[in-house]
């Protein structure tokens, strides 16, 4: 049986580092309708870092472009959270969700761990992406609240 | 951003805010400069105020690991709120975290 969409805002920011904590924020109070606690914020603020940091340092590190975020909530307190870029895209999703797996320069100190924060955090992740189109990545947590 | 309190051996980093990709840079840098000029045998960050850290802290950390390595020292993490404790777990370095605020 399909679940109920019951809310969806659509956020679109210039791919720039300063609008990392913005995105955050507001994914933050998107989820303020299901009542979480401090540690599901924590998580969903996390996940959504991640993502978002990932579409600027990856995604759009050789062109400009906009980050969308779409934030959904359907019923069941169930969270669907998607970041998208239209950038270069991930060749090999699998071999990228691999922990410490990074493709950035050393003097960048990543440590290929993203995706297994945002899986650690969230129920599911879920990567869609293709070379040279972009990338999106759907953050799913059902929130059980207090 | 940063308090430090030196005893000459060892100093006590206190960071706050948020640590993302955004804020890394000049906390890196920051850190560095501290690390490379004051060469101590201990540096401690404390995490009290800091209300938010990603993947982007876990690089900045093992950033600083190996530069105190470079100068002979070692590091340890203090006050880490729980979800950042996670984090920091999660990337194997649980062994940098102190339980007890003896530093
Ligand atoms: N939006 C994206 N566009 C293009 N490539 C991406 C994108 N997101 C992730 N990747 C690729 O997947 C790899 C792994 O991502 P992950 O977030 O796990 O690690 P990281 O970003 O390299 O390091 P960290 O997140 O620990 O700082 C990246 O190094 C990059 O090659
Ligand atoms: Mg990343």
């Amino acid at each position: 049986m399909k679940k109920i969409l019951l809310n969806e805002c659509l956020l679109r920011f210039p791919a720039l580092s300063r609008n990392e904590s913005l995105s955050r924020s507001a994914a933050a109070s998107f989820a303020m309708q299901c009542d979480p606690t401090v540690e599901e914020t924590a998580a969903v603020k996390t996940a959504v870092s991640e993502a978002v940091t990932n579409a600027i340092v990856h995604g759009y590190r050789n062109s400009k472009g906009n980050i969308e975020m779409i934030l959904q909530l359907y019923e069941g307190n169930l969270l669907k959270i998607t970041i998208r870029d239209r950038g270069c895209g991930i060749p090999d999703i699998k071999a990228a969700m691999e922990p410490e797996f990074s493709t950035a320069p050393p003097e960048e100190e990543r440590s290929g761990l993203g995706f297994t924060v945002m899986e650690s955090f969230m129920d599911k992740v879920r990567v869609r992406s293709s070379k040279g189109k972009g990338t999106a990545v759907t953050l799913e947590k059902t929130i059980i609240g207090k | 951003m940063l308090k430090i309190y030196n005893d000459g051996k060892r100093i006590t980093v206190s960071l706050d805010g948020d640590i993302d990709h955004h804020a890394a840079r000049e906390i890196r840098t920051a850190l560095d400069d501290i690390i490379f000029r004051s060469r101590p045998e201990l540096l401690v960050l404390n995490m009290e105020n800091v209300g938010f850290m990603d993947s982007s802290g876990i690089g900045l950390i093992l950033g600083r690991m190996k530069a105190m390595k470079a100068v002979g020292g070692d590091i340890l993490i203090k006050n880490a709120r729980s979800e950042i404790a996670d984090i920091i777990k999660l990337s194997g370095l649980s062994s940098l975290i102190v339980t007890k605020t003896t530093t």
